[in-house]
């Protein structure tokens, strides 16, 4: 870096002084508005949640404000069924449909990766609805099982499910229907991160392999799986935590319904927070979400050995 | 640390290269070989599974109100006309629009220079802002929407776009920032300093030289952006309580929570809601892959 700013020096005396006096102040300055951006609307938020998490705080009932100590952890442990049922769903729903995803999504990476007619368009269309948001999945997918006018009722017609009730609002239909739903939209994910993983694995190994006599299933295994060991592992770990943070889908397609089926933790605990303004137990209820998210996330990492051994 | 690796079992095949460059197509074969059905039944079958449902909310947002025929013919606008009109989704698609393109200027620019000071430089608290940024990852911002709102509420804030654009781009920033940081490290860093030998200042050689070459990586980051602004839906219901105010999430989601709903309209204001994000994504299709695969993985 010195020597760097020597020679830009020697040319161009008037910019002397700037050349000089800029590298030590520069990357704070350059890193400043990302800096306060993200203390004032990421970490000031985060310290709040964790302090309200040991307050009795509900602006609807302002007298019983104050200090709570661990009252609200207590409480969501030993006396929220509903905490515990959110929970285990959203491990169910992260568990689902980030398994599914990376299933589908690896074999569609892997068949788009080969040379075929029509490539192209094959491509684009696999992967378009990944630019799809969750509100309009939910519409989509609303209008598709709809019980009058959807799909579902053409598949009733075949002796697919039954006339009448929408795959939405019946208990034994509805995870499934909103799995399916979410899986729409959420392959493309990983077939585009797999997919250019995929175009740097390096040609000569499976000529090698290829050479060596190896099937193209012990290529696959032997020389495409552990090229995208890390490549997976960070896709599926950033995946998990969105699926189990994202609110969009479900919110707008069963909004957690019916019976409360499908609420997840932070659907339940939206809910906490904005309709039963209980913002203190809310609060309690995130930093339990963030503990669990980092718990998780560090097991994995640690498990999945990711980044290679030491290499 | 993946090239690593395929570097370092690459020697062991060195005997074979020879023969392999006397017959160039052989690199092809290797993957190549699978039998086409093999790629197109399951392919066709997928693409079913993807295309029925954008052919189906078509189909809703195209027929006649009443119809059940499964194809948009005679076709009618009317849904199209009532959802922009009646149900105001001109009003949400202009708020969209301009939501959308602020968080793209704002995350790509504000990216862009902690990127560069991320790429180019060694400071002290580089190693805590870098696990900092990853930290983020885990900071659902779902949750943090009350103390988002009581942050707006005191800012004066509330009900203005601006408080959605802030939050969408401080969500969008951490990673945009890693990715782009990826990106200028790939530009060999001698290409700026040759630039300053020439007289250019710090800021005209990243100008003239680093930005054109940033141009795929900086693509990818900004459609990521405004494609998340533009899709994303919890911040502006919450943020944002009058109704000229609102986004075409918000909008879609009224329409679906409306006792009786009105498919045909649902369907048209859906259709509303994808075009940008179709036109865009078919723009930045090619530049996907390569940004991704340049940045994202080794990040």
């Amino acid at each position: 870096m010195a020597q760097a700013a020597a020679v830009a020096k020697a040319p161009a005396p008037p910019r002397r002084r700037r050349a000089s006096a800029t590298p030590r102040r520069l990357p704070y300055l350059l890193i400043a508005p990302a800096a306060l951006l993200m203390v004032g609307f990421i970490a000031y938020p985060v310290i709040s949640v964790f302090y309200y998490s040991l307050q009795n705080y509900n602006p609807t009932k302002p007298w019983r404000n104050g200090y709570a100590g661990f009252d609200n952890f207590v409480h969501a442990f030993t006396d929220d069924p509903q905490f515990w049922d959110t929970l285990t769903f959203s491990a169910q729903w992260v568990f689902v449909e980030v398994g599914l995803q990376l299933l589908f999504g690896l074999a569609l990476a892997l068949i788009v990766n080969q040379t075929f007619v029509g490539r192209a368009l094959g491509r684009a269309l696999v992967f378009s609805p990944w630019a799809v948001s969750g509100v309009l999945t939910s519409v989509i997918w609303v209008l598709l099982y709809n019980s009058q006018t959807g799909i579902t009722r053409y598949l009733a017609d075949v002796g697919i499910g039954s006339y009448g009730t929408s795959w939405l609002s019946d208990t034994a239909t509805v995870f499934p229907a909103a799995i399916v739903a979410d899986l729409w939209r959420g392959v493309p994910f990983f077939a585009i991160l797999i997919l250019a993983d995929l175009q740097s694995v390096s040609k000569d190994l499976y000529e090698a392999a290829e050479v060596d006599g190896a099937s193209r299933l012990k290529q696959f295994w032997h020389i495409t799986l552990p090229h995208l060991k890390d490549a997976i592992v960070l896709s599926t770990l950033l995946r998990a935590v969105w699926e189990f943070n994202n609110v969009d889908l479900l919110y707008t397609l069963t909004n957690g319904g019916p019976a409360g089926e499908t609420t997840t933790l932070p659907l339940y605990i939206a809910n906490t927070s904005v309709d039963a303004h209980n913002f203190g137990y809310a609060s309690a209820l995130t930093t339990v979400a963030f503990v669990i998210l980092l718990v998780c996330s560090m097991v994995y990492l640690r498990l999945s050995k990711f980044g290679g051994e030491g290499k | 640390m993946i090239t690593k690796e395929a570097t370092e079992v690459a020697p062991a095949p060195a005997p074979v290269t020879p023969a392999a460059e006397q017959r160039p197509r052989r690199k092809q074969r290797a993957w190549d070989e699978a039998p086409r059905w093999q790629i197109y039944v399951p392919l066709s079958i997928y693409l079913l599974f993807t295309l029925i449902p954008f052919y189906w909310i078509l189909l809703f947002a195209l027929r006649r109100p009443g119809s059940t025929s499964l194809v948009p013919w005679p076709m009618t606008f009317e849904h199209f006309e009532k959802v922009w009109n009646d149900r105001d989704f001109g009003v949400y698609f202009q708020n969209s629009v301009l939501t959308g393109l602020a968080t793209l200027v704002l995350t790509t620019v504000v990216a862009l220079a902690g990127g560069y000071a991320l790429a180019r430089f060694d400071f002290r608290i580089k190693r805590g802002f870098m696990i900092a940024l990853l930290c983020t990852q885990f900071v659902p911002g779902a949750l943090l929407l009350v103390p988002l709102f009581q942050i707006f509420a005191e800012l004066k804030m509330i009900n203005s776009l601006a408080s959605v654009i802030i939050a969408e781009t401080v969500f969008q920033l951490p990673l945009s920032m890693i990715l782009i940081s990826g990106f200028i490290r790939n530009v060999p860093y001698s290409l700026e300093e040759a630039a300053w030998v020439d007289g250019c200042n710090r800021f005209t050689a990243f100008r003239i030289v680093v930005l054109p070459l940033l141009r795929p990586g900086l693509i990818a980051v900004g459609s990521f952006a405004f494609v998340h602004a533009w899709n994303h839906f919890l911040f502006a219901l919450m943020f944002l309580s009058d109704q000229s105010k609102q986004t075409i999430p918000v909008g879609l989601n009224t329409l679906m929570s409306s006792d009786s709903v009105d498919l045909g309209a649902l369907a048209a204001g859906g259709i509303i809601a994808a075009v940008p994000v179709v036109i865009v994504f078919a723009f930045i299709q090619k530049w996907l892959i390569t940004g991704f695969s340049a940045g994202a993985v080794k990040g």
